[in-house]
């Protein structure tokens, strides 16, 4: 009934991990309820704080997007800590004889793909409030991929670092803003290069934020199963 | 000897069980009952000396240990946003258990139907822990760790809890539980074992009398 293939049953125990984070989202609506919102108000800020010098928010439009999703992947990231956290679920995935690895590529998974969606709903926002113009899809929708999947697979692991932790609410983003600032550099200047805000090569930063996530993701996967017993 | 945290949370224990067996753990808060049961399901590490469980040597293969145990501790383990039949149906394909148990194992607890589609969070403490031990009875483990088992559950559900124990026993498990109800478990273990600082201090089994260990 069950593949008895190690690998087979590591992307199984994945999938049906990232499906269940998904379907927790889906029924909580707090992806769309909170995070959305919030979201899109930090990108309104924004544009009110830097809607007197359109230059400089044209310029700057990359960057702020790209911050905005830092904000909402530590959301994410808690949210995800959180599922594992409330009723020691961590510890009956102990127990069921998961793989560490699937657990963790599940829930990275599953908080990537609620930050794709976020960044749909931010490219929108950013071409009607701040004035926008896509001039390289294929490079801007790559970014956003390759970003999100190094925004998740780092934060995910953090995620279970601080899990222990009381405060973890708070040491959180003082650990994963600092780990992340190789995306926000790297995805911003490949965002320049898709806006036509800055003459840059997109794809080259593009190929640093893939060598960046690929790093976060294997570490991850290595380090998960030791968090997950640990704390 | 065990430790949970930096703190020794057992040190001393030297413990043999057979199979059928239903052992009580007493004791005081603190004594360290909670921390045998978990190392007996493979989530504490001896820091010294050695531990067989079902055969398996514990410092060897601890994936193997807990997946032959179900473990019923002070937590449910339920996601709340998902429905029963969700929890239960994810709890079992992770754990490699047939899902088609799920139905069967919910209405041996007593766990009414209409309640299988009913998110986890609009349940009340005992119809959780109904649940719970659902998940555990899905399982079908061969040694069964119950860490306050009657806890939060009303008459029937403690009748419940105590068919259940002694079915499990009956059909070759082991069965390990801690309790402060002593009137309702004392008839239902074969033996009694009381806990206090991190050590055995007693070893009665029922019928064979008892001895003091330390």
């Amino acid at each position: 009934m069950w593949s008895s293939e190690p690998e087979v049953a590591m992307w199984r125990d994945a999938r049906l991990v990232a499906l269940k984070d998904l379907q927790i989202e889906w029924r909580s609506r707090t992806t769309f309820s909170q995070v959305v919102p919030f979201a899109g108000l930090v990108l309104v800020l924004f544009g009110f704080a830097l809607d007197a010098n359109r230059p400089v928010l044209e310029r700057a439009t990359s960057g702020l997007f790209w911050v905005t999703v830092l904000f909402v992947s530590n959301l994410a990231v808690q949210r995800s800590t959180s599922i594992e956290t409330t009723d020691g679920a961590r510890r009956a995935l102990l127990l069921a004889g998961i793989e560490p690895a699937s657990v963790y590529v599940g829930k990275a998974v599953a908080v990537a793909v609620q930050l794709l969606l976020v960044e749909m709903l931010l490219v929108g926002g950013v071409i009607v409030l701040y004035g926008a113009e896509i001039q390289d899809w294929p490079l801007l929708i790559a970014t956003c991929v390759v970003a999100t999947a190094g925004i998740a697979g780092a934060g995910t692991l953090l995620g279970a670092l601080v899990a222990g932790v009381r405060a973890r609410e708070t040491v959180l983003p003082v650990l994963l803003l600092p780990v992340l600032a190789p995306v926000l550099i790297g995805a911003t200047r490949a965002f320049d290069d898709a806006l036509g805000s800055v003459a840059v090569d997109g794809w080259a930063w593009l190929g640093l934020l893939a060598g960046f996530g690929a790093i976060n993701v294997v570490l991850g996967a290595l380090a998960y199963g030791v968090l997950l017993e640990e704390t | 000897m065990a430790l949970l945290g930096q703190f020794p949370a057992l040190a001393g224990v030297d413990l043999e069980i057979g199979p059928r067996e239903v052992v009580l753990l007493q004791g005081p808060n603190g004594a360290g009952k909670s921390s045998l049961l978990r190392l007996c399901a493979g989530l504490l590490r001896p820091e010294s000396g050695d531990a067989t469980i079902l055969g398996i040597d514990l410092a060897v293969n601890r994936a193997a240990v807990r997946r032959s145990v179900g473990l019923l501790g002070h937590d449910t383990a339920l996601y709340d946003d998902l429905s029963v039949i969700e929890n239960l149906r994810f709890w079992a394909e992770v754990s490699r258990v047939d899902p088609n148990a799920v139905l069967p194992a919910l209405a041996r607890l007593g766990v009414q139907s209409r309640l299988n589609d009913v998110a986890v969070r609009h349940l009340s403490a005992g119809q959780r822990r109904r649940v719970a031990l659902a998940a555990v009875v899905v399982r079908r483990p061969q040694l069964w760790l119950l860490d306050e088992p009657h806890a939060g559950l009303d008459q029937a559900g403690r009748d419940l809890i105590d068919q259940l124990i002694r079915d499990a026993a009956k059909a070759g498990a082991t069965v390990i539980l801690a309790s402060h109800e002593l009137d309702r478990t004392v008839d239902l273990a074969t033996r009694h074992l009381t806990v206090a600082g991190g050590t055995i201090t007693r070893d009665v089994v029922v019928g064979a009398g008892g001895s003091d260990v330390a």
